[in-house]
């Protein structure tokens, strides 16, 4: 097992107007899982690449442990793509199956079967160690299948996508498996993802990446309570956060249509020149209130979908009633739409009209000219 | 339950919409089936005749459907040998409501075999040999145009016999990319997992006792290894030489072409002073024989059956004396005179035991082991005829391998039982087993001899022991590729063409003519400009994969 470091690693195409990963510095510490996750396109693929001996660095350079891989073949960087290797052979036993590899790779017999028990005590196989695969569950089938990667004990798992071609029901399911086994193994586990639940629910760390540049890294907790920037404010977080371009007026209040928030002195203090007097102001569904018409700072909202999910219920409104509002404020629904949660047991009816109040001091202030998270 | 179904193809065919898409394809009727063997897949899979074809059906998710179904038209845009790709069905939904998966519809390759049946026909190291030989070439075909596997395997890939040797078409393009160009990292992977699942599928079919027990799996994986970088090399690499040997230019092509690749683009750099030339191909096409005859014949084929064709009309073309003709033309009169006669010749209903270029090219075989049995010249006609009676009746049906022996389809059943899981793959999934139909009475015949089984002296002589035509990347040997025309010293066979696709017989196998004097005595092509013999590297072919045994 090892860390997994990027200096400053770059990947730049043949005829690409801009790198496909750009100086990239991330650190991955021993027996971490982390998640590479963003918009297609972001680099996340790229990078997981790179770190496989995939694809070409053309600047800065990548390290297993101390050990500078950056120009090491594929085959000798002791990682394994997880998943790439599905073959069961039928005539081989489960144990013959898990270690073929170590076979070929002239590891002693004696040391296979060392291998083999212990991935078979971790993958709860042991007792089907002698049998062929055809007497295994499905179930069993797919831990048969990730014990060959793990008797190989390399310092580095690389997951691209694998839940890519399952139906939801299993992804959720597969996903809790990968995850739990990780912990257990503790090997260094890279995982490229472009689904942000995916990413939350099973990373130690969260690696946001946009057109090759790196956003935020961070605990799946600290992505969701202090997005570094706009994008990972809307990326983050399912439903997505509604923002918004809104006027800082001189009392302190961040303004827009109807909608009023007051902003500490701290945040005030950061704006500078060139934002004009505006910030891009963010909220999650869960920091809003349905309220009375006449409360101040009430946005009016009119019903379009209700979402139960029993626990929480989720409102999608369209904001058209204030035309700045809508002109200028968008949630994970589109533009001019609000998503707010509300109490389950007190749901309004499609077409409906609610008041709907941003939670005072759960907003995120973000910097209008540059995007970047302002404190306070 | 309604289904609105969402059909993408090439080639809209209504007969489709009569499938039963309501039903999940493991539970299609038998009788819509085509019986043929299925390799080793991670999804349901299934052959549907249909309007007259085969067509094969594989259930997958959406999005790697259409993915596929994409990678599969570029690469049949490319030009890469793979299976051509019909079309998606989206939408399904069974009777209640739930939702199914997606299909993907490829046509089924005529006269293709699983490595699978290949294998449990043919238990011969030299088997394995050439099917690497074929898988080594897809492989750096694909790389040449930037596409990256990410799951080479003999389960995923068909094979067509091809003169004597295999081509090999890539059926499975689920895990593949295709990129501008492929980064020495990608192909270095992409070759390493050739490796270990080559090993595995040997392993495997080792453990199931259908494997040659000379065949050593390992050996055979690194042999992979070693065929790829001996072609990749000879294709990409570059070379330098003094402003004197500049014949090492054409030198350099005409090796390319005899390792069935035409040259579209060639650096020369030259020195300041002049004194020194780099070259490096920088754009190879394969296709170099199957391109020419067809120009000359319109004959589509593959390469080294045209390799072998071509053969043949040069003979024709030495033994009538027609060397002041125009090329075209006597190529027509071969084509009207010898080569369709002998096709023709073959009654109707054994016209699907082997596609014609195959036929042909035993046909050929046929005719020299007779001849050199009977110390005469066989006449083309006679060897037909007598090829037919004891060698093609014989032989199963391969257009669409239906009948076999009952020895063979025990072993498929058994080999196809294995089969390997997607992960999340569910447990009905792996307990599919082939459908092939019951073998009617009259079809119980024994498979022709095998090799290294012949029965007497005679059959024997009559049927080479492993087909020996020879694969592109043994082509680079420039002293056999060089002698296509007759071997003066044998009288016997003035026209004989097999020489210049025989492979230089193993010491070890007394049973094949005596070939080492012709290849110590090349005669240098007429139509060629004489050359020194190329002094570059040969790619030095590997013997045959066997244990050495104490």
């Amino acid at each position: 097992m090892a860390s997994v470091t990027f200096d400053h690693a770059t990947r730049m195409y043949p005829g690409g107007e801009r790198p496909a990963v750009d100086a990239l510095n991330l650190d991955v510490a021993d027996g971490e899982f982390l998640v590479l996750v963003g918009p297609s396109g972001c680099g996340k693929s790229t990078s997981l690449r790179m770190l496989a001996g995939l694809e070409d660095i053309n600047g800065g350079r990548i390290l297993i442990g101390d050990r500078d891989v950056t120009h090491v073949p594929p085959k000798d960087r002791d990682i394994a793509m997880v998943f790439q290797n599905y073959a069961l052979y039928p005539h081989m036993s489960v144990a013959d199956n898990m270690g073929f590899a170590l076979k070929i790779a002239g590891v002693p017999k004696a040391e296979i079967q060392k291998r083999v028990e212990e991935a078979g005590k971790i993958l709860d196989l042991t007792q089907y160690l002698q049998r062929k695969p055809k007497a295994l569950s499905g179930g069993q089938r797919q831990r048969v299948a990730m014990g060959r990667a793990i008797v190989r004990s390399p310092q580095v798992f690389l997951m691209d996508e694998p839940l890519s071609n399952l139906d939801a029901k299993l992804r959720v399911q597969t996903r809790t498996q990968i995850a739990s086994l990780q912990r257990r193994l503790g090997v260094t586990t890279v995982y490229v993802t472009h689904d942000q639940t995916e990413a939350l629910t099973m990373g130690d760390r969260i690696c946001v990446l946009k057109d090759g540049l790196l956003q935020q890294v961070g605990t799946p907790r600290e992505m969701y309570d202090t997005p570094a920037n706009v994008f990972v404010a809307g990326f983050i977080g399912s439903p997505a956060m509604n923002i918004g371009t809104f006027e800082v007026t001189g009392d302190g209040f961040a303004k827009l249509g109807h909608a009023r928030v007051p902003l500490s002195r701290e945040t005030i203090a950061a704006i500078k020149p060139e934002d004009n007097k505006h910030v891009t102001l963010g909220f999650r569904p869960e920091a809003s209130n349905i309220v009375a018409s006449e409360v101040d700072g009430a946005i009016p909202v009119k019903v379009d979908l209700v979402e139960e999910l029993g626990s929480d219920s989720f409102i999608y409104g369209s904001i058209d009633a204030d035309a700045e509002l809508a002109s200028h404020l968008s949630s994970g629904a589109g533009d001019a739409q609000i998503i707010v949660r509300g109490d389950p047991r007190v749901v309004p009816m499609k077409g409906d009209k609610i008041w709907v109040t941003i939670a005072e001091g759960q907003q995120h202030t973000f910097s209008a000219s540059s995007g970047l998270r302002l404190p306070g | 339950m309604p289904q609105s179904l969402q059909m993408t193809t090439v080639s809209p065919d209504p007969a489709l919409l009569d499938l039963p898409w309501h039903i999940p394809l493991a539970e299609w009727p038998a009788s819509i089936l085509a019986a043929l063997p299925r390799g080793l897949s991670r999804h349901v899979v299934r052959f549907v005749k249909l309007s007259g074809r085969v067509i094969a059906v594989k259930e997958i998710g959406e999005s790697v459907a259409y993915r596929e179904y994409e990678l599969l038209r570029d690469l049949n845009r490319l030009g890469v040998p793979s299976v051509e790709p019909v079309g998606v069905v989206a939408g399904r939904r069974a009777p209640d409501g739930e939702p199914l998966d997606c299909v993907l519809l490829t046509k089924h390759l005529a006269y293709s075999m699983p490595y699978r049946t290949l294998f449990s026909q043919y238990i011969h190291p030299e088997t394995g040999n050439k099917l690497l030989d074929a898988l080594a070439i897809l492989l750096v075909r694909l790389h040449l145009t930037g596409f990256y596997w990410g799951d080479v395997s003999l389960s995923n890939t068909l094979f067509r016999r091809d003169a004597g040797g295999f081509a090999a078409y890539l059926v499975d393009a689920e895990t593949g990319d295709l990129h501008e160009h492929l980064t020495r990292g990608q192909r270095e992977y992409d070759l390493e997992i050739a490796r270990v699942n080559i090993i595995g599928e040997l392993m495997d079919l080792e453990a199931g006792g259908v494997l040659d027990e000379s065949v050593d799996p390992v050996e055979v994986g690194e042999t992979i290894v070693a065929r790829y970088t001996e072609l990749w090399s000879e294709l990409t690499e570059s070379e330098s030489f003094t402003s004197g040997d500049r014949w090492r230019v054409n030198a350099r092509i005409n090796r390319l072409n005899d390792l069935g690749f035409d040259v579209g683009e060639l650096t020369i750099n030259t020195t300041a002073d002049g004194t020194a030339v780099e070259i490096q191909p920088k754009v190879v096409d394969a296709g170099h024989h199957k391109r020419r005859l067809m120009r000359l014949t319109g004959l589509d084929v593959q390469e080294n059956q045209a390799r072998r064709l071509l053969n043949d009309l040069d003979t024709y073309r030495a033994h009538e004396d027609l060397k002041d003709e125009d090329e075209e033309f006597v190529a027509h009169d071969w084509l009207t005179e010898v080569f369709e006669p002998a096709v023709r010749a073959v009654p109707k209903d054994l016209r699907g035991r082997l596609e014609p270029a195959e036929l042909y090219h035993e046909v050929l075989e046929h005719r020299w082991y007779l001849s050199e049995n009977e110390k005469r010249d066989v006449p083309m006609a006679e060897a037909v005829g007598h090829y037919i009676e004891t060698v093609l009746r014989h032989r199963p049906d391969e257009r669409a391998i239906l009948g076999m022996d009952t020895a063979t389809l025990r072993a498929i059943e058994e080999t196809s039982a294995m089969t390997s899981i997607d992960i999340m793959e569910t447990p009905s999934e792996f307990d599919d087993v082939p459908m092939l139909r019951p073998i009617e009475e009259d079809e119980w015949r024994l498979p022709e001899p095998e090799e290294g089984q012949a029965k007497t002296a005679e059959s024997a002589a009559v049927k080479p022991p492993a087909a020996p035509g020879r694969t592109p990347s043994k082509a680079a040997d420039p002293v056999k590729a060089a002698t296509p025309k007759p071997e003066p010293s044998k009288p016997v066979k003035p026209a004989e063409p097999v020489k210049a696709v025989t492979p230089k017989p193993e010491p070890s196998k007394p049973v094949k003519p005596a070939e080492p004097a012709k290849a110590a005595t090349p005669k240098p092509e007429p139509s060629k400009p004489a050359q020194p013999p190329s002094p570059a590297p040969t790619p030095q072919r590997r013997p045959i994969l066997r244990r050495d045994k104490p």
